[in-house]
């Protein structure tokens, strides 16, 4: 399935050279999970603190799960704050 | 020092200045800063007063730990009745000036009355003077310190000023300390400027003392800013991004108010975030982020320094903004930027530091302009009305030039200053102002985060984050992760960060510090530096002493439960896109359940029972 994986603060350098507005366009297996793409990308997993699904927070006990769909949007960012 | 005991009164009126004693039964049960200066306040001037007249007092506060070794400890608060919103407010700033204040020997400066001319204070330790401001009335913030600075030949001379937005009535003037620190909200500069109080100016070199257990004292800091170094939050994330970091994390969650909050989602989002101030620029290949800064004693660093493109059209015959000065922090980038529709992250920069050189609020400043970008986009207001300003949404140079009006006061920039409500007001378009109480939006739309919808709707200051930052749970997962969408459990979030936030504020800290700390980490330093009897639980209790107090002055003052609520485009119009799509604020969910958890009436009113309880 094809899905668009972002990156962004302190993990945007982790994104290949081809992306665009902290954004790239993947092709995964059907079954993959968002904890194989935090792989994939060499995020240290402690560093994967936000994880987003189409702007919805995807809980830690659920990143090991094959619950991603085609055309999702996957976000992943640091531990950020603010105010 | 922990408590100096000692307050200035300063009679602008009769153009006197006297010491008296700190009332310490007070300090004991409101802590510092926001509560005891509100307690001073209430007790003092009639709430139902003109917040103009010379009947309002206003009150610089310092906290027990401002000017102390605890990270962050460099705090200050304006206490004052607004005029914008007619309850009470506190405006909270960093930067060093607490930190004088303390040093010169004071906890609290409290101004009564007006004087007949303008004046300044200028206060050396025990020296206080009230001098004429001739030479500095009708000049900038900017000028109004250097002019201070050569004048007294002190680099260490902290200052505290009101530009001219203030003097020319803008009613969400600021007063700017160390050139751009703020206490931004509410129009406490606006206070300021109507006693004829140009500005404050101190040194204090008593150094720090009277603290209660030297040694327990220097063990419990140690340890809170091992905490705050050991959290990524506070120890890396707020340094490198400051709170720009959330940009992108806001408008992917579909909660980031777009163009006068109709929208939730801003396609340039990416281009005025965190991120892009990092990213090299063609023109001389530096970023627009220079460096972070820290205010006084803070161990997070979270401030940013910034400089403009130098090709950018904004300074192309103005030098004087061409070095570095404060940066674009989140919710100026938000309100100058996204709610008007503005990408040019230089425009939104240029525009945050005339904020910074005149002293207003860019939230309310970026939010009338988003306002009235509307009202222009219906026909209510014209070219005719904005003296040939083209007021259209995404417009880079219709908000810079509503800036440079607005630090002035003229022309159309009158109209602004008076912020969106009596804007839309006037232009017969009350819906279109995205107001509590009068007090502009700040960066989170509560379509998307339901419990910020409450918290707007009942902060005592109106629309405000920083009175129950509920983001830092629904969004952030601090201390724990809820639901956004869900209102069930909201009511009991919302108080809980309410009166937390008003303790954390009263101690004389920084607010971001809980993003690690909670207050079993502050409770030892306060306890360990002040008289009371300090520990968590009397903190939260505590603030919620200090949440019942500020509801009874807005009572008294005239507000009503009809004031708790939210602009009907946010109970009505459901979010178009984003995952809050199809979803309102449903604050009348939640809205009766916290009156009942927090001992109020169904009309809002705490009952006797619950004053009592807190002995409020
Ligand atoms: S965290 Fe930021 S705002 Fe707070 S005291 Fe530190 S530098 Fe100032």
């Amino acid at each position: 399935m094809k899905l668009t994986f972002k990156l962004f603060a302190s993990l945007t350098d982790l994104l290949p050279k081809e992306a665009r507005d902290h954004a790239i366009d993947i092709d995964v297996a059907d079954n993959a999970t968002a904890l194989d793409l935090i792989d994939r990308f060499r995020i240290p997993r402690k560093s994967a603190h936000l994880v987003l699904v189409n702007g919805v927070y995807l809980d830690p006990d659920e990143r090991g799960e094959a619950n991603l769909r085609d055309g999702d949007t996957i976000a992943i960012w640091p531990p950020v704050a603010g105010g | 020092m922990a408590w100096t005991r000692k307050i200035l009164r300063v009679n602008l009126t009769k153009g006197t200045c006297v010491a008296e004693p700190l009332n310490m039964d007070w300090a004991t049960k409101y802590l510092g800063q926001r509560g005891l200066a509100s307690k001073y306040l209430a007790e003092e001037i009639d709430p139902a007063c003109d917040a103009l007249s010379p009947a309002n007092n206003l009150i610089m506060a310092t906290g027990p730990l401002t000017g102390t070794m605890a990270s962050t400890g460099g705090r200050y608060s304006v206490i004052t009745k607004s005029p914008l919103t007619g309850a009470i407010a506190c405006s909270n700033s960093g930067g060093f000036i607490g930190n004088e204040i303390k040093n010169a020997g004071w906890d609290m400066i409290i101004f009564e009355g007006k004087s007949p001319k303008p004046v300044y204070l200028y206060l050396e330790n025990d020296n206080a003077t009230l001098c004429s401001a001739d030479e500095i009335w009708g000049k900038s913030v900017w000028e109004t310190d250097d002019i201070l600075h050569t004048k007294y030949q002190d680099p260490l001379l902290r200052i505290a000023a009101v530009g001219r937005a203030a003097e020319q009535g803008c009613l969400y003037s600021a007063v700017v300390n160390d050139k751009h620190r703020a206490a931004g909200r509410s129009g406490v500069g606006t206070v300021m400027a109507s006693k004829n109080l140009k500005a404050v100016a101190v040194r204090g070199t008593k150094g720090v003392g009277n603290i209660r257990d030297p040694q327990a004292f220097i063990r419990a800091t140690v340890e809170g800013k091992r905490v705050l170094a050991e959290n990524a939050m506070t120890g890396e994330g707020l340094g490198a991004l400051g709170t720009q970091a959330l940009m992108n994390v806001i408008n992917e969650v579909g909660a980031m108010p777009t163009r006068n909050m109709r929208e939730v989602q801003f396609e340039g989002a990416s281009k005025i975030s965190g991120e892009a101030m990092l990213e090299p620029r063609e023109s001389d290949g530096k970023a627009n982020l220079t460096t972070n800064g820290a205010c006084f004693g803070c161990t997070i660093a979270c401030g940013r320094i910034s400089t403009i493109d130098p090709q950018h059209y904004t300074i192309a015959d103005k030098p004087q903004y061409a070095g570095n000065s404060g940066g674009l922090e989140y919710e100026a980038a938000w309100a100058l930027g996204s709610n008007t529709g503005v990408d040019d992250l230089d425009a939104l920069t240029y525009a945050n530091f005339l904020c910074n050189e005149d002293g207003y609020d860019p939230i309310s400043f970026g939010a009338t302009v988003s306002a009235a970008m509307e009202l222009f986009q219906i026909g209510a207001l014209t070219t005719k009305d904005t003296g040939g300003l083209e007021l259209k949404f995404g417009s880079a140079e219709a908000l810079t030039k509503a800036a440079e009006l607005v630090a002035i006061g003229e022309g159309f920039g009158k109209d602004l200053g008076l912020g969106s409500k009596r804007l839309c007001d006037k232009y017969g378009h009350p819906e279109l102002s995205m107001t509590v109480k009068g007090q502009e939006f700040p960066a989170y739309d509560p379509r998307g985060i339901q419990g910020m919808g409450l918290a707007y709707a009942t902060s005592n200051r109106g629309a405000c984050h920083l009175r129950g930052y509920t983001v830092s749970s629904e969004i952030l997962g601090v201390p724990v992760k809820t639901d956004p969408f869900a209102t069930e459990g909201k009511p009991e979030l919302v108080k809980a960060f309410q009166d937390a936030t008003a303790a954390v504020d009263s101690a004389g800290l920084c607010v971001f510090t809980t993003f690690a700390w909670t207050l079993e980490d502050i409770a030892p330093q306060v306890a360990a530096a002040c008289e009371g009897n300090w520990t968590a639980e009397s903190m939260v209790e505590a603030g919620e002493r200090i949440w019942n107090l500020e509801r009874k002055f807005n009572i008294d003052a005239g507000l009503t439960a009809a004031d708790d609520t939210l602009p009907e485009r946010l109970l009505k119009d459901a979010a178009k896109t984003g995952p809050a799509k199809g979803k309102v604020n449903e604050l009348g969910k939640m809205l009766p359940q916290y009156y009942q958890i927090r001992g109020w009436t169904v009309d809002g009113v705490p009952t006797a029972e619950t004053l009592a309880r807190l002995s409020v």
